[in-house]
């Protein structure tokens, strides 16, 4: 991606903010390196860029060393203090985020103890169902999908311990596959799975055509920022020394400017955009407006 | 008869609630009809291929009706993120059913509280503190502590902290009692009939809001293990093994997302969950009733005497409270002597008994570092006053042990302790229940906040949030509550003159009087971390 297409997309991101009035507490930054460590399952293990060329852009999302990763651990998904335990502490403060930016769209009673009633949601990269779970307990009526069979089992069978849960339909497919179906949803969330796709850009086009006219995105991942490069640098540097040249990306993490951008292209547009902050001393997460480590973005579907 | 009634209708509600999730409901309602007695409708919990679905399933049970049980109730039922939570209250109290109302005319009952501004604002919230002040209650705006020494005393006045009051006595059974009106102020009158042993309850707003009050106790529970989840065979019974099941005394069986253990100081609950305590007996009781006396009391009265205190409370027209600690002999002793002479004993323990009164002016300070001299303020220069004399007992006198207890843990995973169950304090300073209901409101929020990021409610990793928010505050409160007994059960003369000075100290310093203050009346948390 280009300098000035970044530079363009960061103006738009301002806009984007000034314009919703979106202001969130400055808290302590100083921390935040906590909560790259707590992602380094994901970021340690070495990404094969040199064997899978970039796919086009209608091709596949699916990244298979990527996903051989998830079902090495899947076992674990339910555990809250196994390696998944970043999702299962961030879960209720980026909930937090999806239930107030999803009541005000969709015009939903925030003090309603099931505000997503009659609405569909699709949880795309599920994994074991850490977020469709809450979502089918606000009253969502949620289709979880993952790319990884053994973690639609995980996720199902946990989800028959609790009556609610049970009424998610999970199935081990694509964002594509649902789209060749012509599914619609009246919201689509992809949390914490776009850093691990073959191609974002196909990947949110896939977003984007399964929301509906009027209905939202909301994405989640890791910033691939300064912060986030100095901790991956080592392991970097240890790759490039094997990459074969010419592999200037040493991630796909994406910035908020790139994210924003991809969206953009994909006919969503950014409203609201968060960042995570953790506080070591009460171990909680809370929203912040730095975005610089890791953040959520809620967008809506831009009618043509 | 209304044993059936109820097994009845509870399979009824559990059907209506069921319904909107779940298909094979109709099945249940098709069975319901067939239900003969209550000896089937059990046999038929049990039966393990059966209607499972026609077991009771609560989100919340909570074990124990007292004070603070029906205060959590009543608070779930206020907040509009937790009214439609279906509640199973457990307690076989007869008060809770029985709907006797409480007469104004009655003399007091003995069993009072005084309640913090903290304590009130809670009421306010849920509702229930207009039914309180339809009731007797007394609210007070002066305090005087002093000791037997004769060496020093203290006076509180409301106004040093910018307040109207200090807090309010009010008798536990008018606390309960106006809770329980506030659940059932939102008895939808179609809702209908009122039964003795359940009772539904609906809002307006919200036909799925269900509370059902079970007239019965706890006798045992089980709690989803790892292997008694994957145990149970088909989908239905993994759901249900992976809720907490209860076991009542009348046979009744019922699960839930979350037990809350609100059963009092001996808790059940606490011990059925493995939860360890800490604690001892002070080797001390404290004996209680109802006094008369000539004209209305506005003051909180205490004096620390040899064995302990003695606190004089106003409940309101010519009645005050006594709580005095001593000895259990002691308080054997007093519980059954004639009236006369118990009345004489009080009356010598609140004014010459044991030493002489404090100087006419608070203590001026000749070997109290100077910043501990009076400063000027004429609130802090209250002289000293006698407490009004008592002629008359005017209810039964009961005596009690007194023991400090804390729970190790305050939830586990679907078990959550709260109230005496999770601490018993001495009732020195009267907080025993005001902590009681700062656990309540604790707990609501963090409930509220579980719903409303679909959490499930007995999750360990959100019940985590109340046991932080209430652990350390109420650790300080304890410590300070038995250091403070501690001082006073010793009688060493050096150590007399040492409280005896913090009692001027306090008396004349007003920004620590202010802080004192404002601890006693429950708003601030830590007061020696703050
Ligand atoms: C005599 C006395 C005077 C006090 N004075 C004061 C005061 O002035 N100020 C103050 O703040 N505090 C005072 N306290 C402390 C205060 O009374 C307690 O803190 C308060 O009662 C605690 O309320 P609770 O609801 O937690 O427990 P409790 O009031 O003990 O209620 C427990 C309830 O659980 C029920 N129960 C128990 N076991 C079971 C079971 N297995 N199944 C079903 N139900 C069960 C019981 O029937 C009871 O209704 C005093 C305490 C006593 C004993
Ligand atoms: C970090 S996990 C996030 C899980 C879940 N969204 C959450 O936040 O709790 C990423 C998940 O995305 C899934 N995944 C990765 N690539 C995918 C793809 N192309 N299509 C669908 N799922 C994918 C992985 O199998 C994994 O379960």
């Amino acid at each position: 991606m280009s300098r000035t297409l970044l530079s363009r997309s960061l103006y738009q991101l301002q806009n984007v903010s000034r314009s919703n009035g979106f202001f969130l507490h400055n808290s302590s930054t100083k921390f935040k390196h906590a909560v790259l460590a707590a992602f380094q399952p994901f970021l340690q293990s070495s990404r094969p860029y040199a064997n899978s060329p970039q796919p086009a852009a209608s091709a596949s999302s699916v990244d298979q060393a990527e996903l051989a990763k998830f079902a090495a651990i899947a076992e674990s998904w339910w555990d809250a203090e196994g390696p998944f335990k970043p999702l299962h502490v961030m879960n209720p403060t980026r909930l937090t985020f999806i239930r107030s930016t999803l009541c005000r769209h969709f015009g939903k009673d925030p003090l309603s103890a099931r505000p997503f009633e009659g609405l569909k949601f699709v949880d795309v990269g599920c994994g074991g169902g850490i977020l469709s779970e809450p979502l089918a307990r606000m009253g969502a009526s949620v289709t979880g999908i993952d790319a990884v069979e053994k973690n639609i089992k995980i996720a199902q069978v946990h989800a028959d311990l609790d009556p609610v849960a049970s009424s998610i339909e999970y199935r081990c497919t694509t964002a594509e596959n649902l789209v060749e179906e012509q599914q619609k949803f009246d919201a689509v969330l992809a949390l914490e799975v776009i850093e691990h796709v073959a191609n974002p850009d196909g990947f949110c086009k896939s977003l984007s055509a399964l929301t509906k006219p009027d209905g939202a995105t909301i994405i989640s991942t890791i910033n691939r920022s300064m912060r986030a490069y100095a901790t991956a640098v080592v392991v970097a540097e240890y790759i490039l020394h094997w990459l074969p040249k010419g592999t200037h990306e040493w991630s796909s993490f994406l910035t908020p400017e790139e994210l924003v951008l991809l969206l953009q292209r994909s006919s969503i547009s950014v409203e609201e955009m968060a960042g995570f902050a953790y506080d070591p001393l009460t171990g909680q997460w809370s929203l912040d407006d730095d975005i610089g480590v890791n953040f959520i973005a809620f967008g809506t579907k831009i009618n043509e | 008869m209304s044993r059936l009634i109820a097994s009845r209708r509870l399979a009824s509600n559990i059907c209506v609630s069921k319904l909107s999730a779940r298909t094979f409901c109709n099945d249940a309602s098709a069975k319901l009809n067939n239900v003969p007695n209550s000896s089937q409708f059990n046999k038929e919990l049990e039966d393990e291929q059966g209607f499972t679905n026609d077991v009771p399933q609560y989100d919340i049970a909570i074990v124990g009706g007292g004070m603070v049980g029906i205060a959590l109730a009543s608070s779930l039922a206020s907040m509009p993120l937790t009214k439609q939570l279906s509640i199973a209250i457990i307690d076989s109290n007869p008060a809770l059913t029985n709907g006797a109302s409480i007469k104004k005319d009655d003399p007091p009952d003995p069993r009072v509280s005084t309640v913090t501004p903290a304590t009130i604002s809670l009421f306010k919230g849920i509702g229930a503190w207009q039914y309180v002040e339809q009731h007797r209650h007394a609210y007070f705006d002066r305090m005087q502590v002093w000791d037997y020494t004769g060496f020093g005393y203290t006076r509180y006045n409301a106004r040093d902290a910018g307040k109207d009051v200090l807090g309010c006595v009010v008798e536990n059974k008018v606390l309960q009692k106006s809770l329980l009106s506030c659940l059932q102020a939102s008895i939808s009158v179609s809702a209908g009939l009122f039964f003795f042993s359940t009772l539904e309850m609906k809002t307006e707003q919200n036909k799925d809001f269900k509370k059902t009050i079970y007239s019965t106790r706890l006798s045992s529970m089980s709690l989803p293990t790892r292997s008694s989840v994957s145990a149970a065979g088909d989908l239905q019974s993994k759901s249900l093994a992976n809720l907490a099941k209860l076991e009542l005394s009348d046979g009744t069986n019922l699960y839930a997302k979350l037990v809350v253990g609100a059963d009092g100081s001996k808790s059940h609950v606490r011990e059925l969950a493995g939860i360890k305590t800490t604690g001892w007996n002070y080797s001390q009781s404290a004996v209680i009733c109802t006094v008369e006396h000539p004209a209305e009391n506005f003051c909180a009265w205490q004096r620390f005497l040899p064995a302990g205190p003695i606190a004089l409370l106003p409940i309101g027209d010519n009645f005050s409270n006594i709580v005095w600690t001593m000895s259990p002999k002691e308080a054997a002793n007093h519980k059954i002597m004639n009236e006369d002479d118990f009345v004489k004993a009080v009356n010598n323990a609140l004014d010459f008994g044991y030493g002489p009164h404090p100087g006419s002016r608070p203590f001026s300070g000749d070997i109290l570092p100077s910043f501990f001299r009076p400063d000027v303020t004429s609130s802090a220069n209250e002289g000293f006053e006698l407490p009004p004399k008592v002629t008359k007992l005017a209810s039964h006198r009961m005596a009690f042990p007194l023991s400090l207890m804390h729970a190790n843990q305050y939830v586990s995973r679907r078990v959550a302790l709260i109230g005496d169950a999770a601490h018993t304090v001495h009732p020195l300073a009267g907080q025993g229940v005001n902590m009681g209901y700062g656990d309540v409101a604790s707990l609501s929020n963090v409930i509220a906040d579980g719903v409303a990021v679909g959490s499930d409610i007995g999750e360990v990793t959100l019940l985590k949030k109340y046991e932080a928010d209430r652990k350390t505050a109420n650790i300080a409160m304890m410590a300070v509550l038995d250091g403070f007994q501690k001082a006073y059960s010793v009688d060493f003369g050096p150590l007399n003159i040492l409280r005896a000075a913090a009692f001027n100290g306090a008396n004349v310093f007003a920004p620590l009087k202010k802080n004192i203050i404002s601890y006693a009346s429950g708003e601030l948390r830590l007061p020696f971390l703050s």
